[in-house]
């Protein structure tokens, strides 16, 4: 007897829709985009700090503008969840044995967040916030 | 006893000699607390509608046999409790695989990927029988154990959109497999699977949605093995630059 196979198209466009984990996984993603966004302004204030003081005043006049902020605080929450959704899957990604048994998830996700802490705290100091 | 209510069961039919496409078809059926959607579509075969086509065996999560989207999650029927799903259950074949009849997917593709990781330790030269048995620690058995548990069901394609938008992809649980091998301790076989494992088709074609890991009845975490072999895989790239070893 010959085969028939059907076979179901799936969206190139919308497959993301079908899907609550896709969505997530769309949201972890499309949250990068901010990040690249404020690395781009980061990087626009250090070629404005190279060009002298008054370039780099105006610079940081300009980031007090009502939309500079909302942007900082977009791309801040964005980030936040970015940096955690993929902290969050490190233990599958990076499993340690220690002995006979496997280190516990949570002691290798709370390691990043204690090392982002950390980092945020060297940071926060060296610029005497 | 307790009294039985009465589901809907809405069962996709696609029956190639007559069928153009699939149409879907609703069963009355039973709903005893313990029954699975296995159970119902046993009772549609056995006292309803004989032509139904599925594929099932064990009834107890270890065949991989029954695998199907329940009410849009992939799922094995046998592991499905009625119970927990209303007065109506619809019941489709496996998504991203083409469908063969009724709820029967075709496997092929994924038998051929299956093969092409060999799954299965690989000795550089065998030891001699008379030599005796390979030994394991317990640690060295750990490391690889929970990907020894995939029964082939096919519920991570289903989940895998990426597996829906290329078919190429080597896909979770063949990828979970290979791992699995590369891990013990006995097989010398890595260098031959990391023709498919790094290739296009493997492992870098998956960008970590993690929906094969959430839907694995058998908790072997594919998502898992498939960005440990990212890491090892860049570890390889690197390494040969440094003349290391592949």
């Amino acid at each position: 007897m010959s085969r028939k196979p059907y076979i179901r198209p799936m969206s190139k466009t919308s497959w993301y829709l079908r899907d609550g984990r896709y969505k997530r996984y769309m949201a972890r993603e499309v949250t990068c985009l901010l990040i690249g966004a404020y690395t781009g302004v980061f990087a626009m204030g250090i070629w404005r700090l190279a060009e002298g003081r008054e370039a780099f005043t105006a610079f940081m006049a300009a980031l007090h503008a009502p939309g500079a902020i909302m942007f900082h605080l977009v791309a801040l929450a964005f980030s936040i969840y970015h940096s955690t959704t993929w902290f969050n899957v490190t233990p599958q990604a990076m499993p340690l044995m220690k002995g006979e048994d496997f280190v516990p998830g949570t002691l290798i996700v709370g390691a990043h967040y204690a090392a982002w802490a950390v980092a945020s705290l060297v940071i926060l100091i060296a610029v005497g916030a | 006893m307790s009294e039985t209510s009465t589901i809907t069961i809405e069962v996709m039919r696609y029956r190639p000699e007559t069928d153009s496409e699939p149409v879907f078809q609703s069963y009355p059926v039973p709903c005893p607390k313990e029954w699975v959607v296995l159970d119902a579509l046993n009772y549609i075969k056995d006292t309803i509608d004989s032509s139904l086509s599925y594929r099932w065996s064990c009834h107890m999560a270890v065949c991989g046999s029954c695998g199907m989207m329940v009410n849009g999650e992939p799922m094995l029927a046998c592991k499905a409790f009625l119970r927990d799903m209303g007065d109506t259950v619809r019941v489709e074949p496996l998504l991203n695989f083409p469908i063969e009849r009724d709820l029967v997917v075709a496997m092929d593709d994924f038998i051929e990927k299956l093969t092409s990781i060999k799954p299965y330790i690989i000795r550089k030269t065998e030891k001699p029988v008379e030599e005796g048995t390979y030994l394991q620690t317990p640690a060295q058995l750990k490391r690889y154990k929970q990907y020894t548990l995939c029964i082939n069901c096919l519920l991570c394609y289903s989940a895998c959109p990426q597996y829906g938008l290329n078919p190429d992809f080597i896909g979770p649980s063949a990828l979970a497999l290979a791992h699995r091998y590369n891990l013990d301790n006995r097989d010398e076989g890595r260098a031959l699977r990391q023709e498919f494992v790094a290739s296009h088709e493997g492992v870098w074609e998956c960008s970590f949605v993690g929906a094969c890991s959430e839907v694995c009845p058998k908790h072997v975490d594919p998502a898992s093995a498939v960005q440990q072999m990212k890491i090892a895989s860049t570890k390889d790239y690197f390494l040969g630059f440094l003349g290391g070893n592949r």
